[in-house]
């Protein structure tokens, strides 16, 4: 909370026009945005605690498909941080927990390759001075912690589970995002090819959540040894 | 107090721990196991079958807050389960393992706080008793299970909590003490050979293809094998005929709590190649030592696994970033492995064979008791002592391979006329807790079989004999039987002679048991300087009487089987009948 916080500078308007413009908010994403502008903020003070809360349950049902709504929540919080500071608070660090950046995902997931499988530090390391042996032996130590990794945290199956070589028929209206054409592709399906690639799909996905706070940048500690 | 709906098995093992569950009123259900939450990296909580018994207190700068958050303790500083586990490697002065062990060791006061062992006075590290440390881990699972079941907390339900079936009074007392510091107020205990049997026969009810009354019979002898990480424990248990052409159990023999299993394998494996490392020039550091203990571990599992494999190699990582680097590469060979693992701890020997003795020094080094002898085979023809089973039960992650399963049988068949067979078990890290889990609920409804047995071992009193005082002789110490081997749970015994007992001070009693020793009924007394390695002494039993000191009381002694399954001994005064308990005096030698 700023010391120059332009919401200090407004004059309230009426009841009404605020109930008005609650309802509005609520059915028209593009005006909440444009009613988060600062100077508009504190008008809206006294009718934001049911305002946030109803905006909370809409983004638990779109979360994934549409990322733009999501952002608009992330505009709405500011101002009810600031004005009606105790009543929101619960809801607001809900709000917040689930507005973790996308690449914390992938942060998660490459510390725990690296913690369980040693895989940053071997693809890190510069190879080409090592024997076919040597590099082998460490990749089996690296693929044997790996495997794990995806045994206890992902459930993987190929997406079309055909032996590779096998030949199959794409019909009209293939899901084109799990399969991917080369080859002699010319008019519209059905085409007859072979399986090249069995592909992976991820079933599940059980990446246990961490904390807010934890520093996704952390991929690995260091280590020191104390003596 | 709510009523049951659950019977719960508790495997408290020494190096895993395991809950299993089925509904009481569901007869046809199999028990599942329950997946446990827990801390498996900092600020990480994930659900796994195992809970590995460990438990971790980290230095209060060592770890970033919240990092030990449980779900239903998001400020816990101590940590039980995989993360404690992983980090006994970093950090081993910080976590205390195998507490099971030490509940079992009569060389020291197992009440009070003495783990991490050989940390010392002024380390930071909190001090827990080996009592306290299991009552930690079976707490996790109330937790855990209470978190998962607010309507039918773990406290309510009917609960079984295994103990090896070597442990004697004494441990099977603190284990129900400890059980009752973790909130756990009413359970029974029951042995572990006997629980991976319940879990047997529920794998092969009477309804499935191969049921388990078809594969025994009568005079058959069952052989339970159990050899786990740290642990190898054997029992027999007979085949009989309850009269009325039914099939009935019992438990006929149990083992000594032998300090041995796969643990021992792997570093032993890893102390071969440091040795070779060393003649070649190259030292490794502890560090290193463990990463190439985990290293032997897997080329063993391989090479066990695939017959044909004639090698495997085993690396040290370098320990910084420069993974391939800093490594150190060598190669298990299967004559290697053939030499250490399969000749050194399951050497071919014919049914007289004994284990090397542990010397009794005069200066006994302090620490668990591990076996002085490698030999699992001739700890089991010890066991044995020339009696013919008729089947294997296998039990423990060391005998999931194929080729010791075959080792083992067929050093045992060299010992019997007719070759006994290798029943097919359940899941042999969650058998203990699934069977349990079985017997709780025949328990519960007091139907379905139940394997007989009572007691595992006879305990005695000592008690000296009055002679003539000898200068420079001690008095004889006979061992009168207080409680007969085979004595069932409410069943109750007594020393029919009278002992004369001062008041107002302690009166201490030297108390043994015996595996071995049959037919002694109360009151039946030997020189204990005569009974050779078939008694062993377990720690003193005290009371003191109240009343006015100088006072001589006549009494009995008596014992008592509790419906738990623990033992309790009594001096009753012959005159007002008034009982007065005698304690297990763990404190120690000085006590």
């Amino acid at each position: 909370m700023s010391a120059s916080d332009p919401v200090v500078d407004v004059a309230p308007p009426g009841f009404f026009a605020r109930l008005g413009l609650a309802l509005r908010v609520l059915m028209d994403a593009m005006l909440a945005r444009r009613l988060l502008l600062p100077d508009a903020v504190e008008p809206k003070a006294l009718l934001e605690p049911k305002v946030v809360e109803k905006i909370v349950e809409v983004e638990k049902i779109v979360e994934k498909p549409v990322e733009k709504i999501v952002e608009v929540e992330k505009i709405v919080e500011k101002p009810v941080e600031k004005i009606v500071e105790k009543t929101i608070e619960k809801v607001v660090e809900k709000i917040v927990e689930k507005q973790r950046p996308p690449e914390e995902g992938a942060l998660h997931l490459l510390s725990i390759l690296q913690r369980d499988g040693r895989f940053v530090d071997f693809l890190q390391e510069d190879i080409t001075s090592f024997k076919d042996a040597d590099v082998g032996a460490a990749a089996r130590l690296v693929h044997q912690g790996c495997k794990k990794v995806l045994a206890t945290y992902f459930v993987l199956e190929p997406v079309r589970t055909e032996e590779e070589g096998a030949r199959l028929t794409l019909e009209p209206g293939f899901d084109k995002a799990a399969i991917s054409v080369a080859g002699d592709v010319k008019g519209e399906p059905p085409w007859k090819g072979t399986l090249a690639h069995g592909g992976w799909r991820a079933k599940e996905i059980k990446l246990p959540e961490r904390p807010a706070f934890v520093d996704a940048r952390i991929v690995a500690p260091a280590e020191v040894e104390v003596r | 107090m709510a009523t049951a709906t659950f019977a719960i098995g508790i495997d408290l093992g020494t190096t895993n721990t395991a809950l299993g569950a089925v509904r009481l009123d569901d007869d046809k259900a199999t028990p599942k196991v329950f997946d446990l939450p827990q801390v498996t990296a900092a600020h990480e909580t994930m659900t796994r079958p195992l809970l590995p018994s460990f438990l971790y207190q980290p230095a209060s700068s060592e770890l970033p807050d919240g990092a030990l958050a449980l779900p239903w303790d998001k400020a816990r500083a101590f940590a039980v389960g995989a993360f404690a586990r992983d980090r006994a490697a970093a950090v081993p002065g910080r976590v205390i393992a195998s507490a099971k062990s030490w509940l079992s060791h009569a060389g020291v006061d197992r009440r009070a706080p003495i783990l991490p062992f050989g940390a010392s006075a002024d380390d930071d590290v909190p001090k827990l008793s080996p009592v306290d440390v299991q009552a930690r881990i079976l707490a996790h699972l109330r937790e855990a299970w209470d978190a998962a079941h607010p309507e039918a907390p773990l406290a309510a339900q009917q609960v079984v909590l295994t103990v090896p079936a070597s442990f004697d009074a004494v441990a099977r007392s603190l284990t129900e003490e400890a059980a009752q510091k973790a909130g756990l107020p009413q359970l029974v205990l029951l042995e572990e050979p006997q629980a991976a049997l319940y879990a047997w026969i529920a794998t092969h009810g009477d309804g499935s293809p191969t049921p388990w009354r078809k594969q025994v019979k009568p005079g058959d002898q069952i052989l339970v094998v159990d050899i786990g990480g740290g642990t190898t424990d054997f029992s027999l248990i007979a085949v009989a005929d309850d009269g009325a052409g039914n099939l009935s159990l019992e438990r006929r023999a149990v083992g000594d709590h032998i300090l041995l299993g796969g643990d021992n394998m792997d570093l032993a494996l890893a102390y071969g190649v440091r040795q070779r490392l060393a003649d070649d020039g190259r030292e490794i550091d502890d560090w290193q030592l463990r990463a190439l203990t985990h290293s032997c571990r897997a080329a063993k599992e391989a090479m066990l696994e695939d017959p044909t494999l004639q090698e495997s190699t085993v690396v040290i990582p370098g320990r910084g970033s420069k993974l391939i680097g800093g490594s150190i590469k060598s190669t298990l060979t299967r004559a290697q492995l053939e030499q250490v693992v399969v000749e050194g701890f399951f050497p071919v020997v014919d049914k007289d064979a004994r284990p090397a003795q542990n010397k009794r020094a005069g200066l006994q080094t302090l620490g668990l008791p591990y076996a002085h002898d490698a030999g699992i085979t001739r700890h089991l023809a010890a066991f044995l002592k020339g009696q013919a089973p008729t089947a294997i039960l296998y039990n423990g992650g060391v005998t999931r391979s194929a080729l010791l399963r075959e080792r083992i049988k067929t050093i045992v068949a060299s010992w019997c006329a007719t070759p006994p067979v290798e029943l097919q078990g359940a899941d042999l890290d969650l058998a203990v807790a699934a069977g349990a889990a079985a017997y709780a609920r025949v328990r519960g409804a007091n139907k379905g079989l139940r394997i007989k047995g009572g007691t595992a071992r006879a305990y005695y009193v000592g008690i000296e004999k009055s002679e003539l005082a000898v200068p420079g002789i001690a008095p004889r110490t006979d061992a009168v039987c207080i409680a007969p081997k085979g004595m069932e749970e409410g069943a109750e015994a007594v020393i029919p002679t009278e002992l004369g007992l001062v008041v107002g001070e302690p009166a201490t009693f030297r108390f043994f048991s015996s595996t071995t020793r049959e037919g002694d009924v109360a009151g039946a007394a030997f020189d204990v300087a005569r009974a050779g390695d078939a008694v062993v002494e377990v720690a003193p039993i005290e009371t003191t009487l109240p009343g006015e000191p100088g006072l001589l009381v006549p009494v009995t002694l008596r014992s008592r089987v509790t419906e738990i399954g623990t033992l309790e001994l009594f001096a009753q005064e012959t005159a007002s009948g008034r009982q007065h308990k005698l304690e297990f005096q763990i404190r120690g030698d000085d006590g």
